[in-house]
């Protein structure tokens, strides 16, 4: 097999194994960033008022339909060089994937607060509960309990977007590969094709999870 | 002097036994639609008056004021002498009502509605529980032993950890009703509440209202096309068409000899609709 190089491929793994740490990383506190954040934007959408709604919806388009690696770019060479302190590159990367995720979780979030049966805010009124209480109690559990599976899709998206990282320098996995190739000027094959492994058995069964999710969640 | 003080009594008294709820000149539109035009009425305390009338007459209107689900467009709404659609400024002019004001007011007030509108997210105890912990300051204990006594009012002393989701509808209302209850309002609205429900479930729910009505002196405020419900359980029938009363007496005298001849036809068409 002179296409593949089994020694290479041993050599690969474990390095692309600690490269993938680093991108589970960045899909777990980038995707409890965006479902937070998220949840923050469709909230202020529904109760603010509309000089505040209005700007937010701006921005929110604005990040939607610009591309992540140039919010990346921008975040890591013009934005973090003026912050002071020093944020590394993970930070940066971590956030920048958070908010704009975000952007599409708000969007969810609206759907499903919107489809919170209308009788189930007149029964609230009925009792006299307290905004707070008919949010947390009422509304957002059978809100979010109904777009569920679509949140989670996005987490499944964000997971395969985190290798835009690399071009700030962040060594998650598909970085690591590149930097393998770059350093031996070879087994191309081999680092790729392993990372691809690696992220298909990451995915995958967790994608079917999330159907499995969607079935019960429909009953 | 024995005059004046004779003067005083009787206009305590009025106000003691005045009106639990009072519409003065009530106007209520939906953009050129005008659903209820200039009403006027009045509901006695511990009084149980039904509403019939064609639908669009205005009937589930009233509740829904009265619930302050919506806004009158004119007119003022008084509930125990005091207003609801309104509040005083602080010159004693009757301004439009703000949300700190409707919240303590609508608590007098308790709704059944058609649809339940059960939270599915909670099992039927914290159905039940939740607004008087959250609202009326219960602690859940004494929350709990409320829901119970009136789980059983309603025959479901079984059911207090089920889910609505595995109710009857018979049984998602009388959960409803119970969970109405638990904030001990003065005044009880019924939306149609055995509309949604298939028909060898009415009795049951009708039953449980039945016992409620006799069993305690809330006052109601009733819309049904149930002719029979209404007839054991109110004291006096409104006829609606138009946004007016057109006209009104007891089930038994209207019941049986409407005047108009527009209840005559509604009447006629309820009971072939059966």
């Amino acid at each position: 097999m002179s296409w593949w190089n089994n020694q290479a491929a041993l050599e690969l793994f474990p390095l692309l194994l600690e490269g993938f740490r680093i991108t589970l990383l960045a899909t777990l506190l980038g995707s409890l960033l965006a479902l937070t954040l998220g949840l923050v934007f469709a909230f202020i959408d529904r109760t603010a008022p509309e000089y505040i709604r209005r700007p937010l919806g701006w921005v929110l388009q604005f990040i939607r339909f610009t591309p992540p690696i140039a919010q990346l770019f921008f975040a890591y060479y013009v934005i973090r060089p003026n912050l002071g302190i020093g944020v590394d590159a993970l930070t940066v990367g971590i956030v920048v994937l958070g908010v704009h995720y975000a952007t599409y979780n708000a969007e969810i979030y609206r759907a499903g607060i919107e489809g919170v049966p209308k009788g189930q805010w007149e029964a609230v009124t009925a009792l006299s509960l307290p905004q707070g209480r008919a949010w947390f109690g009422v509304i957002l559990p059978q809100a979010i309990r109904r777009v569920l599976p679509s949140l989670g899709n996005n987490v499944i998206i964000l997971f395969k977007e985190v290798p835009v990282l690399s071009a700030i320098a962040v060594t998650e996995m598909v970085r690591v590969g590149k930097e393998y190739t770059s350093d031996h000027f070879a087994f191309y094959i081999e680092a790729f094709t392993i990372a691809g492994l690696i992220y298909l058995v990451a995915s995958y069964p967790t994608s079917l999870l999330m159907r499995k999710l969607e079935v019960r969640l429909g009953n | 002097m024995a005059t004046d003080t004779t003067a005083a009594q009787v206009e305590t008294d009025t106000q003691a036994l005045g009106p639990v709820v009072n519409f003065d000149k009530v106007v209520k539109r939906y953009g050129e639609l005008t659903v209820l035009d200039e009403l006027d009425f009045s509901v006695k305390p511990g009084e149980r008056v039904t509403l019939i009338g064609p639908s669009g007459s205005g009937k589930t209107t009233i509740l829904r004021l009265l619930m302050t689900l919506e806004k009158v467009t004119d007119g003022v709404i008084w509930v125990e002498g005091e207003p609801l659609s309104h509040m005083r400024d602080s010159g004693g002019e009757l301004v439009p009502a703000n949300e700190a004001y409707l919240r303590q007011m609508r608590k007098r007030i308790g709704m059944v509605f058609q649809q339940f509108n059960l939270f599915p997210n909670m099992n039927v105890l914290r159905n039940i529980t939740e607004a008087p912990v959250h609202v009326l300051g219960l602690s859940k204990d004494e929350a709990a032993v409320r829901a119970r006594e009136l789980l059983e009012l309603v025959g479901l002393s079984d059911k207090e950890n089920a889910h609505p989701s595995k109710l009857s509808g018979g049984q998602q209302q009388r959960v409803a009703i119970a969970r109405a209850l638990a904030m001990r309002p003065d005044i009880l609205l019924l939306d149609e509440v055995t509309s949604a429900l298939d028909p060898e479930l009415v009795a049951d729910v009708q039953n449980v209202l039945r016992d409620i009505a006799s069993s305690t002196d809330i006052t109601m405020l009733i819309v049904t096309h149930e002719m029979h419900f209404a007839r054991d359980v109110s004291q006096r029938v409104l006829m609606f068409d138009k946004g007016k009363i057109i006209e009104e007496g007891t089930p038994e005298r209207l019941f049986s000899e409407p005047r108009e001849e527009r209840t005559q036809k509604f009447l006629r068409a309820v009971l072939e609709g059966r």
